[in-house]
């Protein structure tokens, strides 16, 4: 919400500057965004009247004018604009001025000729022609600057004479006589060949002298675009120029006031719970309550007048509502014999500061009152009211309408229209339509202020994809009791204006019965919840400083504040006028409470800093995913993980699933860097997984640890490590390794189950290459997913110690030689049972293949190593454990020591 | 005889000294010192003297061995030093060369900034509390006195998962204030970490998910004063002693009074830089009393407790506290951003 500091020192005198102005409201609640002075970058440039205008003489474009600058003596500037003519009021920029965006003007020569200046375009204030409609420059094609494209093929002859052909009903013009007038056309008269023409003309370019390409047809000089031109064929011919004043201003005059440029506009930022701030009398409200000064409210006044032929409004205008809830008050009044025009310079000024781009003076109207009041306001030419009703009802399914902006809408039961007897003239709230603006015939005109529910118009204005202005405020909810008011207001403007005679009368359907908020005033309680010590009557004079009313005890809350329900809203009022600033600063008294991480807390940490220290970095992804990854990592069709909670709304198909397996993500992330040449990757995630639940709301969220892992010099063993290690650095004992039967995410042979005492707590291996293939990735990727809560159950319980070894152990290599298939895990477990209670490490060393090993079968090798508790152990007894485990090797495994 | 073994000191003392290695020392120890050495044939004609110049001669003689012994030990020692020293001296390295270091993992920027806030909130007596992130819309709403028809709850905003609104992904981490309050008494210190989702498109400063923190203290006698005391020491603990911040009102459906807590721009101290845009402050966190609504809902006594609750945007806090430029990097997990933390 932009502010203009002079429409609000209307309603109240800050002296504040804007930084303090700023601070100030910020600390009350009404958040600054920033603060612009609009005329701060511009110095010395002043209000200057051509008295004279000759060409350059050593140039073909350029012009020497004369200008009264409200000095003794005329100033000379030279300037390559053609759109100027001898009385034009001008923005000068004198010696030693600046420019927005710092530029700098010095006096100068101009191909020889003194310049003192420069002559101002628009752009060149920091302005554009929104701002100043009337500025806007129409050229003229003049022959004589006329540049072929081919020079050996002219489409006008260089030596064309007035009279000349040019194609059609165009021929060649020389301008006789060039008068500029009050509206900022010209008065001409121009000679084709034996004939005068004196056309009115609204190309500014045009000069006594010049050579113009007129069309006999519809007596008018014409444009590039009528010639079929392109620019660069007339380079001097363009829309744009200096900024001719149309404003009641004289030479000498500072430019800024009088285009405006002399306001402060101070943006603010307001909550959603405050839509009474989206005005600049709500904002004058809060500022004379944070300033502690005076607020003047003005009531607007309407003289009025009868209505035609003794009709009175009630005949004129009927208005039926046959949604109440929608609509719970609706407020108009009609204005006729209306004159459109421009509005005065200090209405255009002051909407332009506060963003909004003048049109004419009725729409011009309902723009100030919106902002001056925060009423949306809606006018509207009654010609097309068909009936004289005005019907707010919901549209019809399918019903067509074109709003203002020329967009052709289609409409459902859940939007309110404005409609006549038999169609939609407007979309409640949100924009009126197309059939009944109001246009430059405009003559009678009702003014509409209402009340619609806000709901209903956020709805509609985002399902249909314009949300405006009026819908901004609508949506917040806004107060009933402002409509009257502000129609008045659009009225009063009306006569002040001169734009049309007001009708007498108001129509005003009511469809709510006001309640106002009645609190009870509980200074202790305030107290207490702030922290504060603040007096009763302190405390009554804030609240009253906001419109509160008070009797008693008895708090009667403002129209306008609907946010203010509880004693705790009313701390809040107390709290920002006395400053947040100013509330105390304390520790919590009370009982102490004993902070810290739960078991599982820390157990996150520590698989954290053990990946770390394997060398595996974090990452974090996304817990949505696409539901194609289940057929990217190869998962069967009926496979149960793709079972999901589907996000009914997604942004795309990409995040419309919630992941069931963090596998996809780690691939994603694998495959990313890979695909961004990063070497080697080690990579892992505490992730989130979602399953939905039968007969529950919520999903069964259960936490994955992932690892993924590709280059360097990984293998399958050197990734089962590095999950070994992690396994044994988070406690947890007795982990077997199964061959998986799984063999489509991972590949069939190089893919472990783990297992801790028999549970499955998760799965590792190398990535099946039509996997990897999927993602993009033609290298080995490995990875591992570990459940994070089976992983903390099987935690072995905390390390008791056991006394150091007191007799020397011994040390026994065997190799056995057994069928290919044996795995080394049966290979253990069968030493594990051989030995008789001596063996207390099993440490396999060798695997070999080939000669003289026969074909399917392989030599194993492990070091065992035994140990009595109690005594040092003889080579016999060594022995004999040893020859025990080779007894059940063989019998159980056909292996045979080598 | 005695000439012999002067002459015999002379000559053996200059040739030890001038030894230059270990066994050059040892030939000379074997030809003056060895059994069939110099010294030894010397002697052995002491018996040829009469027995006035024996003991004469023995002690010259004695003496004349102990030198030589000595001198022998010495250029021993000498020569050893010499050795060690010409070994170390190969032995040397260049100590520039990289050493083979076991490659460490990095921690992700979000999880330092978010450890870091947690290990503030715990040395204040803080638990930590987890909370679903598919969530029933009466948590994540109306229990935080969000009703049906706020513009919070519209679909463009929040992601469904039924068809009625009521299970979503949950758009802050406040529910966890009313699924604490419901399962715990006062006194209640927590603050629940988590994952929050919003229908946002991806872009340098949004994500449709993101990482809040939510803290909720609730005792008997609790004030604003407290929240100010309590976010100012938190703000000491992340910023430094002395961070200056400003509290100014703001709103929230589900706390009244509520604020927003600004720090003090760190860049140009409050002068107003481009970081804070001109401001002289940065937005840290929002911040209020627990609304009455709240605390009634799930059957607290507003006359005898109440409470204040914050939430904090990790992203944003790691983004600044890393001068990290695009919150999409965070989710790209690419190596070479990783591996700056």
């Amino acid at each position: 919400m932009k502010l203009s500091r002079k429409w609000l020192a209307e309603f109240v005198d800050i002296s504040a500057g804007d930084k303090e102005f700023s601070d100030a409201m910020t600390l009350s609640g009404s958040k600054v965004e920033g603060a612009e002075d609009l005329g701060a970058e511009i110095q010395n440039v002043v209000v200057g009247r051509i008295e004279a205008m000759e060409r350059h003489p050593d140039s073909d474009h350029m012009w020497v004018c004369q200008l009264d600058v409200g000095r003794e003596a005329p100033v000379q500037i030279v300037t390559g604009a053609w759109n100027i003519h001898t009385g034009d009021l001008v923005p000068v920029a004198l010696h030693k001025s600046i420019l927005p965006g710092g530029k700098k003007i010095e006096k100068g020569k101009l191909r020889g000729v003194p310049s003192n200046g420069m002559l101002c375009s628009l752009k060149e204030l920091g302005l554009d022609e929104r701002d100043f409609p009337y500025a806007v420059i129409e050229a003229a094609a003049l022959l004589h600057d006329y540049h072929p494209i081919d020079p050996d093929k002219p489409s006008i002859p260089a030596d064309i004479q007035p009279g000349h052909k040019i194609f059609g009903p165009v021929v060649a013009a020389e301008v006789l006589e060039c008068m500029p007038l009050a509206d900022g056309s010209f008065h001409t008269c121009m000679a084709v060949k034996d004939a005068t023409v004196c056309p009115d003309i609204h190309c500014s370019n045009v000069h006594v002298g010049d050579l113009v390409a007129y069309n006999t047809r519809t007596d008018s000089v014409c444009t590039l675009a009528d010639l079929h031109a392109e620019q660069k064929e007339f380079p001097h011919c363009i829309s744009d120029g200096i900024f001719v004043l149309r404003e009641d201003c004289k030479p000498g005059d500072d430019i800024r006031p009088v285009v405006g440029l002399d306001d402060h506009v101070v943006e603010f930022e307001i909550t959603p719970n405050r839509p009474d701030c989206l005005s600049v009398i709500g904002l004058a409200r809060e500022a004379a309550a944070t300033f502690n000064v005076p607020l003047r409210l003005h009531t607007p006044v309407v003289k009025g007048s009868d209505a035609p032929q003794g009709q009175t409004l009630n005949e004129l205008l009927e208005v039926e509502t046959p949604d109440p809830e929608l609509c719970p008050r609706y407020t108009a009044r009609m204005v006729r014999n209306v004159k459109i025009g421009p509005s005065p310079k200090w209405m255009r000024e002051r909407l332009r500061a506060m963003g909004v781009r003048p049109i004419n003076n009725i729409v011009d109207i309902t723009n100030y009152v919106m902002l001056e009041y925060g009423q949306p306001m809606h006018a509207f030419d009654y010609r097309y009211v068909k009936g004289g009703k005005i019907v707010v009802r919901r549209a019809k399914e399918g019903e067509e309408l074109t709003t203002l902006d020329g967009g052709v809408r289609t409409l459902t039961p859940n939007m309110l229209v404005i409609a006549d007897e038999t169609r939609a003239v407007g979309l409640a709230g949100v924009m009126g339509g197309l059939n009944s603006e109001i246009v430059a015939d405009t003559s009678h005109v009702v003014f509409e202020s209402a009340n619609f529910d806000g709901t209903t118009i956020r709805r509609t204005a985002a399902a249909l994809g314009m949300r405006t202005e009026a819908s901004a405020k609508y949506e917040k909810g806004l107060d009933p009791l402002n409509t009257l008011p502000a129609v008045n207001r659009a009225c009063e403007l009306v006569e002040l204006l001169g734009a049309g005679e007001v009708i007498d009368g108001v129509i005003d359907v009511l469809n709510y019965v006001p309640q106002p908020t009645v609190l009870k005033l509980e200074p202790e309680k305030i107290n207490g919840l702030l922290g504060t010590d603040i007096p009763e009557d302190e405390m009554r004079a804030m609240l009253a400083r906001l419109d509160f009313t008070l009797e008693g005890d008895t708090i009667t809350v403002p129209s306008w504040r609907g946010d203010v329900e509880h004693y705790s809203d009313l701390a809040e009022e107390v709290a920002r006028l006395h400053g947040y600033d100013q509330i105390p600063v304390t520790l919590m008294r009370g009982e102490t409470t004993q902070g810290g991480l739960t078991e599982k807390q820390k157990a996150e940490r520590r698989a954290g800093e053990l990946c770390r220290s394997l060398g595996f970095s974090e990452i974090i992804t996304y817990s949505f995913t696409s539901p194609s990854c289940w057929d990217k990592i190869r998962l069967e069709e009926g496979d149960s993980l793709r079972r999901c909670v589907t996000i009914l709304n997604p942004l795309g198909e990409d995040t419309s699933v919630m992941r069931t397996t963090a596998l996809p993500s780690m691939l994603e992330i694998l495959a990313r860097n890979y695909s961004a040449r990063n070497a080697a990757v080690r990579l892992y995630e505490l992730a989130t997984t979602y399953h939905p639940v039968e007969g529950q709301d919520l999903a069964d969220e259960r936490q994955m640890l992932t690892l993924g892992a590709y280059g360097g010099d990984l293998d399958f063993f050197a990734f089962k490590g590095d999950v070994e290690a992690l396994l044994a650095g988070m406690n947890v004992k007795n982990v077997q390794f199964e061959r998986a039967a799984e063999g489509r995410t991972f590949h069939p042979g190089r893919c472990a189950e783990i297992r801790v005492n028999g549970t499955p707590v998760g799965i590792l291996g190398q990535i099946h290459p039509l996997t990897a293939q999927n993602y993009g990735v033609d290298a080995a990727l490995y990875a591992a997913q570990l459940e994070f809560q089976a992983l903390l159950d099987a935690r072995a319980p905390e390390a008791r110690y056991v006394p150091l070894p007191r007799f020397p152990s011994m040390q026994r290599d065997i190799a056995v030689v057994c069928d290919q298939a044996v795995t080394v895990a049966a290979l253990e477990d069968c030493i594990a049972r051989g030995a008789r209670g001596l063996l207390k490490e099993t440490a396999l060393f060798d695997i070999y293949t080939g000669a003289p090993i026969p074909e399917g079968k392989k030599s194993v090798a492990f070091s065992l190593t035994l140990r009595a508790d109690d005594r040092t152990l003889t080579d016999a007894e060594a022995d004999e454990d040893v020859k025990a485990v080779l007894a059940l090797l063989e019998r159980e495994l056909g292996a045979v020591l080598r | 005889m005695k000439e012999t073994l002067e002459q015999i000191r002379r000559e053996a003392l200059a040739a030890l000294e001038g030894a230059g290695s270990a066994q050059e020392l040892e030939t000379l120890r074997v030809q003056y010192l060895g059994k069939k050495g110099e010294l030894t044939a010397v002697l052995k004609q002491m018996g040829k003297l009469s027995p006035e110049e024996r003991p004469v001669m023995g002690q010259l003689a004695n003496e004349v061995r102990e030198a030589l012994t000595a001198s022998l030990a010495r250029r021993q020692q000498e020569l050893e030093a010499a050795g060690l020293e010409a070994r170390l001296a190969a032995e040397a390295v260049d100590v520039t060369i990289p050493g083979r270091r076991p490659a460490l993992g990095h921690k992700h920027p979000m999880s330092i900034a978010l450890d870091e806030l947690k290990e503030i909130f715990i040395g204040m007596g803080f638990q930590i509390a987890e909370g679903p992130e598919v969530e029933l819309a009466e948590y994540n709403f109306t229990k935080l006195n969000t009703d049906e028809g706020h513009p919070a709850r519209e679909w463009g905003d929040t992601f469904y998962m039924r068809e009625d609104s009521s299970l979503l992904l949950r758009t802050q981490t406040s529910p966890m204030q009313v699924r604490t309050m419901e399962q715990q008494r006062p006194p209640i210190r927590v603050i629940a970490p988590g994952r929050v989702y919003r229908k946002d498109e991806v872009d340098a400063t949004h994500s449709p998910m993101f990482h809040q923190v939510e803290g909720l203290v609730v005792d008997r006698g609790i004030t604003m004063a407290d929240l100010k005391g309590t976010l100012n020491t938190f703000v000491e603990a992340l910023y430094g002693k002395g961070t200056k911040t400003r509290f100014r009102p703001h709103h929230f459906p589900f706390t009244e009074p509520s604020c927003e807590v600004d720090v003090q721009c760190h860049a140009c101290g409050g002068a107003g830089c481009r970081v804070c845009k001109g401001e002289g402050w940065i937005e840290l966190l929002g911040a209020g009393m627990v609304h009455p609504k709240v605390l009634q809902g799930v059957g607290i006594d507003t006359e005898i407790y109440s409470g204040f609750a914050f939430g904090i945007g990790v992203e944003r806090m790691a983004m600044r506290r890393f001068s990290i430029t695009d919150l999409r990097l965070i989710f790209e997990n690419d190596m070479r951003f990783l591996s700056q933390f």
